[in-house]
């Protein structure tokens, strides 16, 4: 499988007050073409920082991040590097930045100087995989959160990226706004196979990602499976990281002494466990 | 209670004149507010005042509308009025103690009405029918023909697209930090103007670290959108003159030149320009 993002000894050290912070230590990481990884750790982890240097917005102060074997280090190359790896963030009122929405999602093929009418197509192709083909000619402070949420991911599916990076998109959501924007970006993932990158510190949100990559004071605490990760509950909990209800719940049961295994990650897998003959 | 606001006077209904190209429009009131000044007798100023309502006519936009930004500025007018009456030398109608009214007073000061009055229907005319998004694409074209302003174009339309995109969003915050306030017992509504300005302080300084913020924020998703000002940049919608818009420029046109030829008239002038 071909390598999406290839992080080789990442370090990146920054002064506040005058005094230097080391936001990731030694980190390397590959994330493959067509992949879903789930990134998470507490604040402060450097999931955020993690995310920005993949996008080349911010420079390593050691080591190097390629993104399709680009190195973001080179900046004839920063473009197009941000347009393979586009980047979603937390907030969706600051990045939305024209006033009607369809001008919104075609600022990125603006930008990157494609051509009227094919904008014209990617803009309507983009609006109908998030399903907001109807808002086109809303303004943007009309909208609900996840709405704005979803305008901003047509924004940078409109950009024809191979691979986008999440940065706690749904961290200002509310629990629906939360639901329909990781539908659509699971959506993405099975059908375009776009590379999925997702940070956040919601533990749910990730259970049916390929892989879960946790991270702890700049470096990899443990990855692998959601399954294997989340049976590492108290690993887990020693991170400030809470797992999921259910699996949690299981947790306890197992060491009540029921005969259940670790890392079960829905309900219907507990029940299954519980009542092996329903 | 901030969520309906417009931005602006836009008046959006359908029109001939709202349809046009918004550098027609631009052009058009920039000609317009030239010419004025080249009118110098009463065809002249006829010529205005009927080019100027035909347009009002077919842009469907109520009269009592358009008046409303005569208002604004209706002191000025008087000002403009009295010094003209008073000030200008020709023969003397009346004296009231050191001040005496003269003929060629009343005339200009009539005709300095009907400018002013002119000049500020004509550009609102603009601003009631183009919508800011229109407009700010409008001056960026605009601009781009103009060297020494060139190179900014799109910065500046840039700066005012943004800024329209954010008055909602800074409002609701607004909004909120005054609700916030309110509900911790701040009283925003009694006092002097003194007390008043001075409750706004809380308000402004949330507001305005919240507004840097967001400015760092906008700036760095601009820039994973791959933004790197105005070259190379291609449009979604680029501008394009229609058969409405050539039609425009000829009436424009023929305006420019009947105000023109009108100064040739055997009429009598305005005494002082």
């Amino acid at each position: 499988m071909q390598k999406a993002i290839e992080i080789k000894n990442l370090q990146y050290k920054y002064d506040r007050d005058e005094e230097e912070i080391t936001a990731i230590y030694d980190l390397s990481l590959d994330i493959y073409e067509g992949e879903f990884v789930g990134i998470i750790g507490h604040n402060g982890s450097g999931k955020s920082t993690l995310a920005k240097l993949i996008n080349g917005i911010i420079m390593p102060t050691k080591g190097d991040i390629f993104v399709y074997g680009m190195n973001t280090k080179d900046e004839n190359m920063i473009w197009e590097i941000r347009q393979k790896a586009g980047i979603v963030f937390q907030n969706p009122d600051n990045q939305i930045v024209a006033t009607i929405v369809e001008e919104d999602v075609a600022f990125g093929p603006e930008n990157l100087g494609v051509e009227p009418s094919e904008i014209r197509k990617r803009v309507d192709e983009a609006l109908e995989k998030v399903r907001m083909s109807e808002f086109k000619d809303r303004k943007p402070h009309q909208l609900s959160g996840g709405q704005k949420q979803r305008i901003a991911i047509a924004g940078i599916l409109a950009m024809e990226p191979r691979c986008i990076i999440f940065d706690e998109a749904t961290a200002m959501l509310d629990p629906s706004g939360r639901e329909e924007v990781l539908a659509c970006i699971k959506q993405l993932n099975k059908e375009n196979n776009t590379t999925v990158v997702y940070i956040t510190h919601y533990m749910e949100e990730i259970v049916e990602a390929d892989r879960v990559v946790v991270l702890n004071q700049g470096d990899i605490l443990m990855q692998g499976t959601p399954k294997e990760v989340f049976a590492r509950v108290e690993e887990l909990q020693s991170v400030f990281l809470d797992v999921p209800n259910i699996t949690n719940l299981a947790h306890q049961l197992k060491k009540e002494g029921l005969a259940i295994p670790e890392g079960i990650l829905t309900v219907d897998e507990l029940v299954k466990n519980l009542c092996p003959s329903s | 209670m901030f969520k309906d606001i417009t931005i602006g006077q836009y008046y959006p209904v359908q029109s001939k004149i709202h349809d046009l190209d918004p550098r027609t429009k631009i052009v058009y009131t920039f000609v317009y507010i030239i010419i004025l000044f080249f009118a110098n007798n009463y065809v002249g100023y006829a010529l205005g005042v009927a080019f100027l309502g035909f347009l009002i006519a077919m842009s469907n936009i109520p009269l009592k509308f358009v008046f409303k930004s005569v208002k604004a500025i209706l002191i000025i007018i008087l000002i403009t009025v009295i010094l003209n009456v008073f000030v200008t030398p020709g023969n003397v109608l009346l004296r009231i103690g050191a001040l005496k009214v003269t003929d060629a007073g009343l005339i200009n000061a009539a005709f300095m009405a009907i400018r002013l009055t002119l000049l500020i229907i004509g550009t609102s005319l603009m601003t009631l029918t183009t919508s800011p998004i229109a407009l700010t694409d409008g001056m960026e074209y605009c601009m781009k023909v103009i060297p020494g302003v060139r190179s900014y174009a799109h910065e500046l339309s840039m700066m005012m697209t943004i800024a329209l995109r954010f008055i909602p969003t800074l409002m609701e915050e607004a909004d909120k930090i005054m609700k916030a306030q309110k509900a911790r017992g701040a009283d925003f509504e009694t006092g002097g103007i003194l007390k008043k300005a001075k409750n706004i302080v809380p308000i402004l300084v949330p507001l305005f670290i919240g507004s840097f913020k967001r400015a760092d924020e906008l700036a760095m998703a601009m820039e994973a959108r791959c933004y790197r000002g105005g070259n190379n940049r291609t449009r979604l919608y680029e501008l394009e003159y229609d058969k409405n818009d050539k039609i425009a420029y000829i009436i424009t046109a023929v305006m420019v030149a009947m105000i023109i030829a009108s100064r040739f008239l055997p009429l009598m002038r305005i005494p002082i320009q």
